[in-house]
């Protein structure tokens, strides 16, 4: 079972999200934003950085390219597919998830870790995980403050204070209700702001991302069956 | 022809760009400033369409691209 890594020009993060999953046991597979078709895979993963410059709107003109076809076809199945910063931006953009992020309430590029509160185990990210469970990974962003849309967003992962509680202080970035992590109804397509990939080795600040991965590899099933 | 288009932050959506330049507007003195809002124009050229063309398409460009449906507004300017 593979997963598909998408880079667009501009993606400066599939090597790292590469190395985290296929350190939790996972065959990985790069994908280049030209191709039309992830046929054979079980999970797509959109990695961070500043495709396609950002320009316009961060994701705008990725939710454009060609694999973006292929990565709706993937999620209109039910599979899992993920999106991880500049991921995240531009699986909104593409209506996979709904919102929209902005730039950060202080117009302060953030890089710092941050702590992120577990709202909810129903997602492809969180499933291994254990809600009101404290995790600390880096967060690496301009505009990663989430505008939710017409309807309340399911959220998986919070910004939080050491001991778990959600408060405005603990908001790095001004995102509604503190969220840095969502999912759609079904829980099969995820963003997140933060990187769960920096956070994997004993060596880096935190091993919190494992948690997060692993979910991830864990939703994986063999291409073909069906997922109710 | 040419268009010129506007897209606006829809006023319940944050604008953080704009609330920083408001509070700098007070400091600097002009004390009347409640709101600014950050803009953006986008200026489209289709050499030897009219402007009926150009509407058309460049508001199906808004729809799928130039705007964020889910926080912008956009209005549509056609130049000579």
């Amino acid at each position: 079972m593979t997963i598909g890594i998408v880079a667009f020009p501009g993606t400066n993060c599939e090597h790292d999200v590469a190395y985290a999953l296929e350190s939790l046991g996972a065959a990985t597979v790069p994908v280049w934003h030209r191709e039309t078709s992830l046929e054979g895979l079980e999970a797509v993963v959109l990695p961070g950085g500043f495709a396609h410059g950002d320009y316009l709107r961060a994701g705008a003109i990725a939710r454009f390219s060609p694999i973006m076809a292929a990565v709706e076809k993937l999620a209109g199945e039910g599979r899992p597919v993920l999106g991880i910063c500049n991921g995240f931006q531009v699986l909104c953009e593409a209506g996979l998830l709904p919102g929209a992020l902005i730039a950060n309430r202080d117009l302060r590029f953030i890089c710092r870790p941050v702590r992120l509160r577990v709202e909810s185990t129903d997602s492809i990210l969180t499933r291994t995980a254990a809600v009101g469970q404290v995790l600390t990974i880096p967060l690496n962003s301009y505009e990663g403050n989430y505008i939710p849309g017409p309807e309340t967003p399911n959220a998986i992962l919070r910004y939080c204070e050491p001991d778990g509680a959600v408060t405005e202080g603990a908001n790095p970035n001004g995102s509604t209700t503190g969220i840095a992590g969502i999912a759609n109804a079904t829980g099969s397509v995820a963003g997140l702001m933060p990187h769960p990939e920096r956070a994997v080795e004993d060596f880096m600040a935190s091993t919190d991302g494992r948690v997060l991965l692993e979910s991830f590899v864990a939703s994986l099933e063999p291409a073909g069956t069906a997922r109710a | 022809m040419r268009a010129v288009v506007t897209i606006t932050r829809r006023g319940e959506i944050a604008d953080p760009e704009g609330a920083t330049i408001q509070r700098a507007l007070v400091d600097l003195g002009y004390t009347e400033v409640d709101v600014v809002r950050v803009n953006r124009t986008i200026e489209v050229s289709m050499p030897g369409r009219d402007g009926e063309y150009v509407l058309t398409a460049v508001r199906g460009m808004c729809e799928k691209m130039l705007a964020n449906p889910v926080m912008e507004d956009y209005e549509i300017e056609i130049l000579d």
